[in-house]
Formats: C-alpha cells, sequence, structure tokens
C-alpha cells in the first residue's frame, strides 16, 4: 500500500515513519507549516527543517502554510493530503499520534472523507518504552522546545539518551509531566534515523527564553555523511 | 492465558500497533496472552484459552465482515468473548444480526440502559467505526449513543460486544472483562 507519512520533523512522525516502511511502501512525507505557535494539531519549532529531513531520507515533501487557526487549517492538511494523493496515488496517511484524540480523529476525518486509509502505529504505546525504543534504534534527536515547568532553556538542544529519559521519567513522577511530551512539554528533531541516509548537522542555533517557556531555533543546518 | 484475535487485513499491518498492542497492553497487566491474526484460528484453538478478545481494525477495513467462515468458532466458544468494534460486528453477524452504514469517529456520549459487569451510567468514550450493529434477538442491549447501539451481550452466555474503542479510553472495562468469571 503506497502511504504519505505526516512530518513534523519530530521524534513521533520519525517513529512511526520507520514503522511504516517496515510493514509499506512510503512514497512521500507531508508537512503543515503552522504559524500558531499554539496550535493543537501541529508542532511547530523547526519544522522548516523537514525540508532538509526529507533530502537526508531521500523522500518527496509535500509542504502547506497555514496561518493555523483552528478548523481553517484542517482545511489546509487536507488540501496537504489531496495534493499527496494526486501527486504520489497515496492509498493512505500514517501519523506519530499517541495519545490525542483530538489530533487522531481530526486526520481520520480527512483521511475518510478523501477515501483514504488512516494509521497511527505508535497510539497509545507507553511513554517509557517509546523513548527507550527511540533510544534503543539510535535515532539521534534533540530537544528543541520545553513548555511546562521544571524543564528550562538547559533542556534545549540535549540529546535524548538513556540517562535523559531516566531524567524525564522521574519529572514524570515528581511533576506529572509526560515523558514523551504527550501533553505539549516538550517538543523535539530528530538529526539521524535509521531511515536517514545522510544525518543533519547543526551549524546556526539560537535560543529563545520567553521565562515560562524556551524554543532552540536552528537557523542553519547541512547534510552530514554518516 | 487471553486471546487476543488480530482483526485487521492482514497479519502484523500497521492496524495491529493501532487496534491490537494496545488491547495487549492492559490485558499484560492481568494475564498472558497471546495474539494471533483471525484467519489462522481453527475451531478448536480457542478452546485452550481462558477468555477472547476481538480487537477493532481501521475505518476502511472491512475486509473481515466478508470473511464469516473463519468465526464459526464463536457459536461453540464456551469462554468469555469481548468483541471491539469490528469484533463486536462480527459476533453479531455470527448470532445473526446486520449491519447498517453509521460513521462516528472521535469522542461521543455512551449512556448505559441496562445494568451490566462492563460499565454503568454515561460516559464518554472513543468512536471510530462506519458500520453498527442491528442486533439479533440474541443479544440485550447494553448501551447507545445518540446514534446508534453502543454494546450488547449475548443473552445466554458471556459474550459481550462494544463498539466504541475502550483501549483508547475507559480501559477499566476491558481490565473488568479480564476479571469476570469463568
Amino acid at each position: 500500500m503506497k502511504l504519505g507519512v505526516l512530518f513534523s520533523g519530530g521524534k513521533d512522525s520519525t517513529l512511526a515513519l520507520l514503522k511504516a516502511m517496515k510493514i509499506e511502501e512510503v512514497v512521500c512525507l507531508i508537512t503543515i507549516i503552522s504559524e500558531n505557535r499554539e496550535s493543537y494539531m501541529f508542532h511547530t519549532p523547526n519544522v522548516g527543517l523537514t525540508k532538509l529531513q526529507a533530502r537526508a531520507m531521500d523522500l518527496p515533501l509535500i509542504r502547506r502554510f497555514t496561518q493555523g487557526k483552528k478548523e481553517e487549517e484542517l482545511e489546509d492538511l487536507k488540501q496537504a493530503i489531496r495534493q499527496a494523493r494526486k501527486e504520489f496515488r497515496i492509498e493512505g496517511v500514517v501519523t506519530g499520534a499517541v495519545e490525542s484524540t483530538y489530533q487522531a480523529s481530526r486526520v481520520q476525518r480527512i483521511c475518510f472523507q478523501l477515501g483514504l486509509w488512516c494509521f497511527n502505529p505508535l497510539w497509545k504505546m507507553d511513554q517509557r518504552e517509546l523513548l527507550n525504543e527511540i533510544v534503543e534504534r539510535g535515532f539521534e534527536v534533540i530537544i528543541v522546545g520545553v513548555f511546562a515547568y521544571p524543564l528550562d532553556k538547559s533542556w534545549l538542544g540535549k540529546k535524548i539518551d538513556a540517562a535523559l529519559t531516566r531524567r524525564l521519567v522521574a519529572l514524570q513522577e515528581e511533576y506529572g509531566i509526560s515523558p514523551s511530551g504527550e501533553g505539549g512539554e516538550i517538543e523535539t528533531m530528530v538529526l539521524d534515523a535509521p531511515v536517514f541516509k545522510k544525518k543533519i548537522s547543526v551549524t546556526h542555533s539560537s535560543i529563545e527564553d520567553d521565562g515560562t517557556s524556551a524554543v532552540f531555533n536552528v537557523s542553519k543546518a547541512r547534510l552530514a555523511e554518516k | 492465558m487471553i486471546l487476543i484475535v488480530d482483526m485487521n487485513f492482514k497479519k502484523e499491518s500497521l492496524g495491529t500497533y493501532e487496534f491490537v498492542y494496545p488491547i495487549a497492553s492492559v490485558v499484560k497487566n492481568f494475564e498472558t496472552y497471546l495474539i494471533k491474526h483471525y484467519s489462522e484460528l481453527g475451531d478448536t484453538d480457542v478452546d485452550k484459552y481462558s477468555r477472547v478478545i476481538l480487537s477493532g481494525n481501521a475505518l476502511r477495513d472491512e475486509q473481515v465482515m466478508n470473511r464469516a467462515e473463519c468465526f464459526s468458532w464463536v457459536r461453540g466458544c464456551g469462554k468469555p468473548i469481548l468483541g471491539i468494534c469490528a469484533g463486536m460486528q462480527t459476533i453479531g453477524l455470527v448470532f445473526g444480526s446486520s449491519l447498517k452504514r453509521c460513521v462516528e469517529i472521535g469522542m461521543a456520549r455512551i449512556e448505559t440502559v441496562k445494568r451490566n459487569a462492563l460499565f454503568s451510567a454515561s460516559f464518554d468514550a472513543y468512536q471510530l467505526h462506519s458500520l453498527a450493529l442491528r442486533p439479533s434477538g440474541e443479544f440485550e442491549v447494553l448501551a447507545r449513543s445518540e446514534r446508534c447501539v453502543q454494546a450488547v451481550k449475548h443473552r445466554k452466555r458471556s459474550i459481550y460486544g462494544v463498539l466504541f474503542h475502550p483501549e483508547v479510553r475507559n480501559r477499566e472495562i476491558i481490565e473488568r472483562f479480564v476479571a469476570l468469571p469463568i
């Protein structure tokens, strides 16, 4: 089955892509770039870098910009999926949804309207297991956004490894935050993964910190040999 | 050991991740389990398990509805059975029910209409179906949403069907099924 993957550049959509590739044929990636940083639907920090990530994986990418207004952004997503159906003849869509029935049901509805299958291979996955799988499979993932206390800018740019996973799980026990960021506590960016033919090397970055949240903005990055 | 039946269009599909493993993640806290695809089950295979759960499947996946011959074992099975979504619909077909088009995607309010061992009162549940059951006289209706029948039980046997997805929200319903006396 030919599939398009909704791709934000973060760990969840990349892991979903990897699982989809093992079973079906992934023919394109689809990215929605939202101007609304508060979007419930779409990941925002560094989403512009999906273009470079798609090149690293040698997969075509459909990008669509949205103002991120509620419900209008769904129409933009629908247009992007429709384009993928036309250009790449996709028969279904894959998402990296884990817990959010809000996100999952909206994508399900769009796919159903377009006559497409919809798959969520990370659905209801235990968050600790998800982080462990990413580490065990050799993903190189950095934290590019923190949006909940006690996470602060000191976490930005840190690679998710076994030690960092333990720290995130400890924060779950103490503060109730979701260790994999399901409640929007953290956002991530994948620099390397088993599906990458080349890896991403960040050459210029800056930190934006407003006291309650902080973002690691990648202004320049390039592909590097693995 | 509990048998979880994978109702997706093929063995180890992407639907298995989405509709089968979440059930397993609830069951594993109580009892060991085995996952088998529906096409792999013979009439006697189910006898060795303590109970059986039939999973749901993707919204566009209606293949299993045309494979009623794979479920002849349901009539002779003496163990508790829980069918979820496509699992409920299939059990219904085995006992002479019919299906109607009814699309619901997302959270919806469920009203319990008959006292039972799995749930009570009203609650919100996750819906993902394009068909709904018109239950035959062999079933009693346990719950409804505004649109359709949401849960049934066989009148004489410990066979339950829920149209909503308790592996997504209301996981305690699966826990209660697992604790039902055999």
